[in-house]
């Protein structure tokens, strides 16, 4: 995405360049208008939405065999997480979710807006009161993830941080039966 | 000297003096309180916004001396976010949208062959309201009382539970008042390009900057009402605990964020477009040719803002909101850069077929393509969903809308500043300091904010305090602060060299850039009447076609000649066509729009320290004065058709079925439309949307209501023709009079009725909307109220004629306004329990 908004960033430098040369010339509607106005936005804009659309339809939350189901709870400034497979567990400012496994995280807050974010497993959603949000992460190495609230919260948001640590199976089974791995 | 001039420059005096002592404001300090003049106004509301953006770029300064090293003890985070807070504020509200309208009002006039605005006191009270609307908020500032929850305010975070103190009243009533003064512009451009222009100057004959402002002023009239009526919601729901955004009783904080971007998206446009059309403007000029493609243009201004009106979504990609309308959203997000393309073309195009002269304004121009391109091409990567799921609420985002910002609209309006400096103050800039200003500051700029793009891509979120030494952001955060201070002093050797230029410059003759539009045919600096005689005019570029026509208007060749009826006179046209249709009789100094906007502002910042009181009696002195200010124009016999020269015989304004005041009061409809539209968008968007819904219980309409509501509204509608019809003839108007009456009052006792076993509006969303609701038509009901009473006084001392019947016309709109929405709001109310 860098390489062709560079190009076509240059393109448009180029023809600046040319044109601020002081020999008028004919500028037809035809080129300037229908060829580079709407032609050339046109196809670069379809393709990049379209890719956007797979892209994002890909990361969507779909129904799939192995998924794993969490909740997290947002608050000024912490983290509560809960899991589908293990009630009554409940960890705080960190994520535990298995490797490997698509995992949905079930987001709402119970005071302001704030946003879950980990960059390396997914993009961020927002943590709304009165609202569910449903948002796939997938960690593809056993680990730990940065996580941050990416929304603005006030006073302690600067530090409103968590971490995600993806185990490998047999970990995950040991967390699930409250055992600290 | 007059003895040794010739008969046609003495001619020329003479016009000269005759207009002076009818248009000018009286002289010293005074002279700033009561003058309407928009050369005046204009001035000094370009001073003032300067002085904002002053302000603005220190708060700038404050942010990166903060984020130069980690773990900055140099704010604390409260006061950090009190800062950017402000920046954006009073960037956005106090700077950007000010500023290009003080450049409309001080050139529209002179662009489209007018001496002055449509409204000129309207003009005069808007720049009051935002210079103390403006100054207090920077006064709160300054105690500590500031916003701290980010420009855009979101609640629950801007609720009294997260943000208990006044900074959040500080910035909604604030802000909404700065937002009624844009409305007051914006229905004075509107006015004014549609109706004031030279004789035979066409929709198609217009210059493009008046096509950019027309555009610009309806989607103000279309834009700022949302967000007027999310700061009411948000003002109430504070002040008065109803629950529009909490959740537990049927609130959602979503309903801000989508009429806060309802506004927010289109915003951006609206301070694009200016600027993109002062581009338009000047680019021909410094290529020697004409613009390229002027009907492609016109079309991609207009589908721009239309196409804008789509997109509010996109900044709200990471809500949840479902696929489909994500992808729908996004393919519209990246549609809007057609038009943009076709206008950057259209301008490259036309310096390929010109000759381009690297004058200081153009080298301006060519900082705007080198940053709004990139900033282009940015906001494209976003509208892509998962790259703005990435990079949301990063300092990529930031660095984005500093490159549409400031590439987009500062650099070009430095331009326009440049440009038309000689018409302001009669003197040719001088070149030196202004093009080192120009070398520092744009490749400083870029230093900045590509440092920022990186810093975002690497996680920095914005609106941090701080951050860790390990992150390894330092030295990116080091540069972009040196960038940012090379980039203010960039900043204060530009305003230091026009400060200079405006005093120490040479002498310019007229039309030094040798444009063909009309703004160049007056004498430098531009004389507060502008015109000596209003010209006729055959073209696109009059001045290319006629050289000699400066001269010729100066003699008085065309309409209006002068000010034999000693008043201030302009022409009026046919929309369309251009042809002379009447002649707008314009009033003169008045300190009447200055006291205006004190107790305005008073009543919109009173609340702020608890004086309820102060406010309501500030409300009746709103409506007080303007009682009287209407009451000051008009007459009380018929003047007939005038003389307008040229052989033609016109009508005043006075004397019209349509005058400016009429259409006036429909573009303020239009605006308080779409205001009622939002308020029904958010009584939907809770019910389907908001969790915990339905209420507890809906309310039963009966029958006493709906039959009030019916038949007032009938009478109300019918009522204001009767009277326009009688008055039209000559008749007593009483019976139309006393139906108006009768139905307003009907109305309102429906409203009042539905409230009397209403619920209560601090348990649920839905109580809280049906006294909004009624709240709706009982404020309208007053106005209506107001109005009759004042028509009806006007018809008992003789101010109303067969010809002069405008004003009755002007009651039928309000009451035909007020009976519609008043019907459909009393309607919204009932209807869930009358099927229930
Ligand atoms: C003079 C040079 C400027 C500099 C160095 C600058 C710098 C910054 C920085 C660093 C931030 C991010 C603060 C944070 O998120 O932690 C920011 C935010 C912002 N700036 Fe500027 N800025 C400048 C001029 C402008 C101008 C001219 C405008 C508008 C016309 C503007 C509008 C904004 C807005 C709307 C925000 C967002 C505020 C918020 O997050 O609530 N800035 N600016």
């Amino acid at each position: 995405m860098l390489w062709s908004s560079g190009t076509i960033f240059v393109f448009v430098m180029v023809l600046l360049a040319v044109a601020l040369r002081r020999v008028p010339r004919i500028a037809t509607e035809r080129f300037w208008f229908w060829g580079l106005g709407v032609v050339f936005p046109l196809a670069i804009l379809a393709s990049l939405t379209l890719y956007g659309l797979i892209l994002g339809q890909r990361l969507a939350p779909v129904p799939a065999p192995d998924l794993v189901r969490v909740e997290a709870e947002a608050r000024q400034w912490a983290w509560t997480f809960r899991y589908a497979d293990a009630p009554g567990l409940v960890t705080h400012g960190l994520l535990h979710i298995p490797a490997g496994r698509p995992v949905d995280v079930d987001l709402t807050s119970v005071d302001v807006i704030h946003s879950f974010w980990v960059p390396r497993l997914a993009g961020k959603l927002d943590a709304i009161p009165g609202h569910v949000n449903r948002l796939r992460l997938s960690a593809d190495q056993p680990g730990d993830y940065a996580g941050a609230s990416a929304e603005f919260s006030g006073r302690g948001y600067t530090g409103h941080v968590f971490s995600v640590r993806a185990h490998a199976p047999a970990d995950w089974q040991t967390f699930l039966q409250g055992m600290n791995p | 000297m007059t003895p040794r001039l010739g008969p046609r420059r003495s001619r020329a005096l003479q016009l000269h003096r005759k207009l002076i002592t009818v248009w000018s404001a009286p002289p010293g300090w005074r002279g700033w309180l009561v003058t309407t003049n928009n050369n005046d106004i204009g001035l000094l509301f370009l001073g003032v916004a300067t002085a904002f953006f002053v302000i603005g770029g220190l708060l700038a300064m404050l942010i990166r001396i903060q984020l130069a090293t980690p773990r900055s003890a140099f704010m604390a985070a409260e006061t950090y976010s009190q800062i950017f807070t402000m920046h954006g504020t009073v960037m956005m509200f106090l700077f950007a949208i000010p500023f290009f309208e003080a450049l409309s009002i001080l050139l529209l006039p002179g662009m489209l062959g007018t001496r002055d605005m449509a409204f000129p006191r309207l003009g005069a009270f808007g720049v009051w309201v935002y210079i103390f609307g403006g100054s207090a908020v920077i006064v709160a500032m300054i105690m500590g009382l500031a916003p701290d929850g980010g420009w855009f305010m979101y609640p629950p975070l801007s609720s009294t539970a997260f943000s208990p103190g006044i900074g959040a009243d500080v910035w909604l009533l604030g802000i909404t008042s700065i937002e009624v003064s844009a409305i007051a512009a914006a229905v004075e451009v509107v006015v004014t390009v549609l109706r004031y222009r030279a004789a035979g100057m066409s929709l198609a004959r217009m210059p493009i900057f008046a096509w950019y402002m027309l555009v610009v002023a309806l989607m103000i009239l279309t834009a700022f009402p949302p967000m007027i009526l999310g700061s009411v919601l948000l003002e109430v729901e504070r002040a008065l605990g109803w629950p529009f955004y909490r959740v537990e009783e049927g609130g959602d904080p979503l309903l801000w964020q989508h009429l806060f971007w309802l506004f927010g998206h289109p915003e951006v446009y609206i301070i694009f477009l200016p600027a993109a059309g002062m581009i338009g403007t000047i680019l021909p000029v410094m290529a020697r040719t004409q613009i390229l493609g002027y009907g492609w243009v016109v079309a991609a201004a207009i589908s721009l803002a239309v196409l804008s009106f789509g997109l509010w979504v996109h900044h709200m990609f990471a809500t949840g909101i479902p696929q489909l309308g994500l992808a729908f959203f996004s393919a519209a997000s990246t549609l809007v850069a057609v038009p943009t393309a076709v206008m950057v073309f259209a301008w490259i195009g036309t310096l390929w077929q010109g000759r381009p002269v690297m004058h200081l304004p153009m080298l301006w121009i060519l900082g705007f393509f080198a940053t709004f391109v990139i900033g282009g091409l940015t906001g494209v990567m976003l509208a892509i969903v998962p790259f703005d799921w990435q990079v949301h609420d990063t300092h990529f985002i930031v660095a984005h809308l500093h490159y549409v910002l400031i590439g987009g609209y500062v650099f070009p309006m430095i331009a326009a500043v440049y440009y038309f400096l000689p018409l302001l103050t009669g003197r040719h800039p001088q070149f030196r300091l202004g093009r080192i200003a120009f070398w520092v500051t744009v490749p400083a700029f870029h230093l900045t904010f590509l440092a920022m793009h990186w810093a975002g891509l690497l996680g920095q979120r914005r609106r941090i305090a701080t951050y860790e030494a390990e992150q390894g952001w330092e030295a990116i955060n080091f540069s972009a602060s040196i960038g940012a201070f090379a980039l203010a002093i960039g900043f204060a050797l530009v305003i230091l060299d026009l400060g200079l230029n405006a005093v120490l410059a040479p002498r310019s003759r007229r039309n030094p850039w040798a444009a063909g539009t009309l703004e160049w045919a007056v004498p430098l600096p531009s004389p507060v009447y502008g015109f000596g005689a209003i010209p006729v005019i055959e073209g696109r570029a009059p001045l290319d076609m006629d050289p000699a026509l400066p001269h010729r208007i100066a003699r008085g060749e065309g309409y209006l000649a002068g000010a034999d009826r000693h008043r201030r006179e302009t022409l009026i046209v046919d929309t369309a066509t251009g042809a002379p249709a009447q002649v707008a009789v314009l009033p003169g100094n008045s300190i009447l729009p200055f006291l205006l906007a004190i107790v305005t502002s008073l009543s919109f910042l009173a609340p702020l320290f608890g004086a309820h009181l102060v406010s309501a009696l500030a409300l009746v002195g709103v409506a007080g004065l303007a009682v009287f200010w209407a009451w000051t124009s008009g007459r009380k016999v018929d003047e007939g058709p005038v003389d307008a020269g040229l052989g033609q015989i016109l009508p005043t304004s006075h004397e019209v079925p349509d005058p400016p005041g009429w259409w006036g009061s429909l573009l303020l409809l239009l605006a308080d439309g779409v205001h009622f539209g939002s308020l029904l968008f958010g009584y939907a968007f809770l019910w389907t949307i908001a969790p915990n819904w339905p209420p507890p219980s809906w309310i039963t309409p009966g029958l006493v209501g709906p039959i009030l509501a019916g038949g007032g509204g009938l009478a109300l509608m019918f009522g204001p023709r009767r009277t326009v019809r009688a008055i039209s003839r000559s008749q007593p108007p009483r019976t139309g009079l006393a139906l108006t009456g009768v139905g307003v009052l009907a109305l309102a006792a429906a409203a009042g009725w539905m409230l009397r076993n209403g619920p209560d509006p601090t348990s649920h969303a839905f109580g809280a909307t049906v006294w909004l609701l009624a709240g709706h038509v009982l404020l309208h009901a007053v106005i209506t109220l107001i109005m009759l009473g004042f028509l009806a006084l006007r018809i008992w001392r003789g101010y109303t004629s067969p010809r002069r019947n405008g004003e009755a016309r002007i009651l039928q709109l309000w009451a035909d306004f007020t009976a519609v929405t008043g019907l459909l709001a009393l309607t919204a109310a009932w209807a869930p329990g009358a099927f229930a």
